[in-house]
């Protein structure tokens, strides 16, 4: 390799680094932001010019959040609902894609292409009439009407997601199982699930982050405040508080915690599980 | 291939190693196994009724409750309406206002998502320091709710956010603070801003996936060839991330058309409406006046123009498809 060939190629990696850097910079900078004003007393969050790094931080906005604002009521709520989604969406799925992916019987191919056309029709358009169901089955207003919607609604995609990963496990294993006595349910519990951690990881991140976040089914159905989730919790303090963005702020930075920390530990699952569907289609 | 995939053969490996001699003699039967007969509806029983409460029947439901005249209120008689409602939605201005919006949001944040994401896919794609790191940073907004980056939006857009002031006295561009939200055209900056904000990351790992199955050879045959940079990403690299542009396209279009909560927190639909899209329209139509009839056949149509938008855009990218060929 020559000299010069040598100094462009290093030209060329450093102009990558900087653009990506750039570009990185002018993505977070609105977090960046939002994290100062969280800790900024209330008559600066428009201080002008702004300041990234407050003179004064203060930890008043969150301790304001938490113990002031039922926050840790809100928090709970979102946490029991986003477990038992998790729980229930994954443990459905993985039943019904054992079945797709290991059983014949008459109507297999109707069923499961029922459960994915419905994963084509657009969420929040059947809001209305999802709304007459809930209110017919007495499941508005409640936590566990809320994890019930909220696992009808994700079950279509993870049995696909778990139906896949289910038929690339050799039959030999699980006809060896069989012959050794096996039910059908040992199978799926010793042999299944167990080699099908990852895509079991995977379906259980997208199910809890899916329901941690969910705004627009909880807003539409729950009007008790003692039931509210985080995200409604949050969107209505900047409703009452209008001016206290850095209770706002300190509010979402409390809920978004767990999201990160899952995001940032499960990356590989997360990734995954987003690029299989891409190469599927 | 996927990251899935190269994990499932890594696993089935494994387990074929687990299973031993004894599992490696046995028949390779791969036919499914019969058992007793109600086994499979068994297993089968949870998902599906969950599925079918949540989502067929609501879907049935749609459609029947457009024909009416539907209120919630105990006791309220429904009266079938036909057609009624779907004329209705032809002749309303403010509908057809919020399909423009609607319009307007996906034709700027689709190829602003799709522009900017191949270039961080593009810049990416090769082994760098803290890859990593960028991927994590560029995915952030992605993760977060829309709830929070709504809010944290109307924030940085108010009149004395930090964007004026970004604006005003380091760019000098503007001499005094721009009302974002007070006005149709620039609250829709606002939205559309934050819409290719929250995007990129998404459409940046998509990408990246599809350029990994883009055989190097073409590449490095085009650079000796002495193809320049951009006219190598424009003849090797678009080409072959054809089916990844195309999944990507539709996604996105539709993610578009369906824009509610940015629309709630950010404009709130507003000033005077003027920011209304398609979903808040029909879900204040059921919500706030109770007409669930007109609400749900809003919700019909939209469902048709989604679909049909997705299988035009499937068709233009099969077309283009052919001409490459």
């Amino acid at each position: 390799m020559t000299m010069e060939t040598r100094r462009l190629r290093r030209t060329r990696y450093t102009a990558r680094l900087l653009a990506l850097t750039f570009g990185a910079v002018v993505l977070i900078l609105p977090f960046a932001y939002m994290v100062s004003t969280s800790f900024k007393p209330n008559i600066l969050a428009f201080d002008w010019p702004p300041r990234l790094i407050p003179d004064h931080p203060t930890l008043d906005n969150y301790v304001q959040a938490w113990t002031a604002n039922n926050f840790g009521r809100y928090f709970l709520n979102s946490a029991l609902v986003a477990c038992s989604t998790t729980v229930l969406t994954v443990l459905g799925a993985a039943l019904a894609a054992y079945a797709f992916a290991r059983f014949t019987f008459p109507g297999r191919t109707l069923l499961f292409w029922t459960m994915m056309l419905g994963l084509m029709v657009p969420g929040v358009v059947i809001l209305i009439p999802q709304f007459l169901v809930a209110h017919t089955l007495g499941l508005t207003d409640s936590l566990s009407g809320l994890v019930f919607f909220y696992v009808g609604g994700g079950v279509a995609f993870n049995t696909f997601l778990l139906r896949g990963f289910f038929e690339r496990i050799p039959g030999e294993l699980d006809e060896s199982m069989r012959i050794d006595g096996a039910g059908t349910m040992r199978r799926f519990a010793a042999l299944y699930l167990p080699m099908s951690r990852p895509a079991l990881a995977t379906s259980a991140i997208f199910a809890f982050l899916g329901a941690w976040d969910e705004y627009s089914w909880a807003m539409t159905v729950i009007n008790d405040p003692a039931k509210n989730t985080l995200p409604l919790a949050i969107a209505q303090f900047q409703g009452a508080h209008s001016t206290s963005w850095g209770l706002v702020f300190a509010a979402s930075l409390i809920g978004m915690a767990p999201v990160i920390l899952i995001y940032v530990l499960g990356q590989r699952h997360f990734i995954s599980g987003l690029t299989s569907g891409a190469l599927k289609s | 291939m996927s990251t899935v995939s190269t994990v499932l053969r890594r696993d089935s490996a494994g387990a074929r190693d687990a299973a031993g001699p004894g599992g490696t003699r046995a028949p390779r039967r791969r036919r499914p196994v019969r058992a007793g007969r109600l086994t499979p509806y068994l297993l089968l029983a949870p998902a599906l009724v969950l599925f079918a409460i949540v989502i067929l029947i609501p879907v049935v439901k749609a459609v029947q409750v457009s024909l009416y005249e539907w209120s919630p209120i105990p006791g309220a008689d429904n009266t079938f309406v036909g057609a009624d409602n779907y004329l209705k939605a032809f002749g309303d201005h403010e509908f057809g206002r919020d399909v423009v919006n609607a319009t307007v949001y996906m034709l700027v944040t689709v190829p602003g998502q799709i522009v900017v994401g191949l270039a961080v896919a593009l810049l990416l794609y090769s082994r760098l320091p803290g890859r990593t790191l960028f991927r994590v940073l560029f995915y952030l907004p992605v993760v977060t709710s829309w709830v929070v980056v709504s809010l944290l939006f109307r924030y940085l857009f108010s009149d004395e956010g930090a964007l004026n002031w970004f604006l005003v006295d380091v760019l000098g561009v503007a001499d005094h603070p721009v009302g974002w939200l007070g006005s149709r055209w620039t609250a829709m900056v606002a939205l559309c801003t934050l819409g290719i904000w929250k995007g990129i990351g998404w459409t940046a790992v998509i990408l990246l996936a599809g350029l990994q199955g883009v055989p190097v050879e073409h590449q490095e045959a085009a650079a000796v060839d002495g193809a320049g940079y951009l006219r190598r990403v424009w003849h090797v690299v678009l080409p072959a991330l054809r089916r990844s542009l195309l999944f990507v396209t539709v996604l996105l279009g539709i993610g578009g058309f369906q824009a509610f909560i940015q629309v709630l927190l950010l404009t709130q639909g507003g000033p005077a409406g003027e920011t209304e899209m398609p979903l808040t329209y029909l879900y204040r139509q059921a919500f706030d006046y109770l007409d669930f009839g007109y609400g749900s056949a809003l919700a019909v149509l939209m469902t048709v123009v989604v679909l049909a938008v997705s299988v035009a855009q499937t068709l233009v990218f099969n077309r283009l498809d052919r001409g490459a060929a």
